[in-house]
């Protein structure tokens, strides 16, 4: 305790309420209001309406929810799987001489990279590099998809090879001492130890993803718009309330999928 | 026989491959998806539209009055957020852990859940708080009559400070939060017992024990807000322009493509440079 006299304390939670609340409470509060409000030209928001969220979750919307959705699971599997192999393969290396210990630490750096560059930088080379033949992704789905991977996988493989650096390596020296293949060994000890930390990287992935906007308003294509390019659309022609709805969608959406995988992961680490 | 055993397993089982070579597969895909597109980034910007290779893209933009500006801007927005994210957060921090109330709890359960959102929201938010005909300046005009609020500054480069900020503490607070968890209060107790005053405690007690965590903090958001697009571009104010936005204004709207290269190789400079010196930072302060 370091205020000990009662109005102390008091100022202190007084101040504290003076900070916290008008700065981060309020802003998702004010979203929620104005989803639900017909008009706001005075201090508060008038006339409760349903209505955007009708418009919120039909046609284009609708569409740019399940875009959304694809995007973000496609793009977190995809950096799972990159991310964890590569996590695996930086851990191996450092177990070996030299050489090898620095070219596991080359590969670990390689792939924190993405994090250091500007999402719209990514987003830039992505295109520039998709967009003629042979590769040419440009126009279509898949080049969203990719920039969206490529910016996640440095976050899936930052928090698996954390994981790996905390794992007892006991274990699977006991299952190799037994006889185990190194790859029984990865499928039935190390991933199943894994898998609480591979779940967390899946969600923090998957929130990434969705509310990804910078690269992806380099990037989309006229029929895969994602939904905070499609929040970005309907402010920009004014139409705020229809954009806090849709925002709306996207935060109770995150929301939903964390939730679920937070689940998974509390089982996954009782077991 | 334990020692038989593990000596005849890998005679059994040679090990098929080096380990080396399952480290190729995602350094090929990484070099495909990421490190080749970056290294078309760089080639591009010496390559002007008028065909040879020369650094003119480069003079081009290093003269012109919108990337100076742009320049200054999102150098002072970026160390302005960082500075208010560190002085807020270090507030917010102190008082949830070290004068700690009912629903202290929920409150890093909020941040948490603050932190997965994405960042345009807060600007999206504000426009309905402080915007011409938003919250605030809605109360002063039914409290005095006048035609018009007095809060304008959301199409400013204050307002987008405003939003950074917001959106930012929380990544300080998060790593502060953890240091003061390990922090033993018994040392506060001492402290306080010998009659120093909670100034003097935060001072010489807990600054020095949260130093590591405001600098890995201090620096993750100083790169964050450096290449931050999406509050930005919410904002709407065609006076505002950072160099994310500037990439995208270029490449996008104008299709000046070996400027948007130019820039973005600048951008990646002082971004890369500095995520280096982050990591070195939270490496030595164990974070």
């Amino acid at each position: 305790m370091l205020v000990h006299s009662r109005g102390g304390r008091w100022a202190a939670w007084a101040l504290f309420a003076v900070l916290f609340l008008p700065l981060f409470a309020l802003p998702l509060l004010v979203i929620l209001a104005a989803s639900f409000s017909a008009h706001w030209s005075g201090a508060f928001p008038s006339g409760l309406t349903t209505g955007h969220y009708a418009a919120a979750t039909r046609g284009e919307s609708l569409q740019a929810l399940t875009t959304s959705l694809v995007t973000a699971v496609t793009a977190s599997l995809l950096a799972l799987a990159a991310g964890t192999w590569a996590a695996l393969a930086a851990a191996s290396l450092k177990q070996g001489p030299r050489w090898s210990r620095f070219a596991g630490r080359v590969l670990d750096t390689l792939f924190v990279l993405p994090v250091a560059v500007p999402s719209v930088v990514v987003g830039l080379a992505v295109l520039v590099a998709f967009s003629e033949p042979p590769m040419l992704l440009n126009g279509t789905r898949w080049i969203v998809v990719l920039a969206h991977a490529v910016l996640v996988t440095a976050f899936a493989h930052q928090s698996v090879s954390a994981a790996l650096a905390r794992l007892d390596p006991a274990y699977e020296q006991a299952a190799a001492s037994l006889g185990a293949r190194p790859s029984y060994v990865l499928w039935k000890v190390k991933l199943p130890l894994l898998l609480p930390s591979l779940s967390a990287a899946a969600g923090l992935c998957f929130a990434l993803s969705m509310g990804e906007l910078s690269a992806t308003m380099m990037l989309y294509p006229p029929d895969w718009t994602p939904l905070p390019v499609r929040i970005y659309a309907a402010t920009d022609r004014g139409s705020t309330f229809t954009g806090a709805a849709v925002a709306v969608v996207l935060m109770a959406a995150t929301l939903l999928v964390l939730l679920a995988v937070s689940r998974v992961r509390t089982r996954a680490s009782y077991r | 026989m334990a020692s038989a055993t593990l000596a005849a397993a890998p005679a059994r089982l040679p090990r098929a491959v080096p380990r080396w070579v399952w480290a190729l597969p995602p350094v090929a895909v990484l070099g495909l998806v990421f490190l080749y597109p970056l290294a078309l980034v760089v080639q591009q910007s010496v390559r002007p539209d008028t065909g040879g290779t020369s650094l003119k893209p480069y003079a081009d933009v290093f003269a012109s009055e919108a990337f100076r500006e742009a320049l200054v801007t999102t150098v002072w927005l970026a160390l302005g957020s960082t500075v208010g994210c560190l002085v807020l957060g270090f507030a917010l921090a102190l008082v949830i852990a070290f004068v700690p109330f009912p629903g202290a709890r929920a409150v890093s359960r909020f941040i948490d859940v603050f932190l997965s959102f994405p960042s345009f929201l807060i600007t999206l938010a504000l426009l309905f708080v402080y915007g011409a005909k938003g919250m605030a300046n809605g109360i002063w005009t039914d409290a005095t009559g006048a035609a018009e609020g007095p809060f304008q500054f959301l199409t400013t480069p204050w307002g987008v400070l405003l939003a950074e900020i917001t959106y930012f503490t929380p990544f300080v607070l998060r790593p502060l939060l953890a240091a003061f968890s390990q922090l033993d209060t018994a040392q506060l107790e001492v402290a306080s017992s010998l009659g120093a005053k909670p100034a003097r405690i935060v001072r010489r007690v807990i600054l020095p024990e949260a130093l590591p965590a405001l600098a890995a903090g201090g620096s993750l958001v100083l790169v964050m807000c450096l290449n931050e697009f999406g509050i930005v571009l919410f904002t709407g104010a065609k006076g505002v322009t950072t160099l994310p936005t500037l990439v995208y204004g270029k490449a996008i709207l104008e299709s000046d493509y070996p400027a948007a290269c130019v820039v973005a190789v600048v951008n990646i400079a002082i971004s890369v440079g500095l995520y280096g010196l982050y990591r070195v930072v939270s490496r030595r302060a164990g974070a």
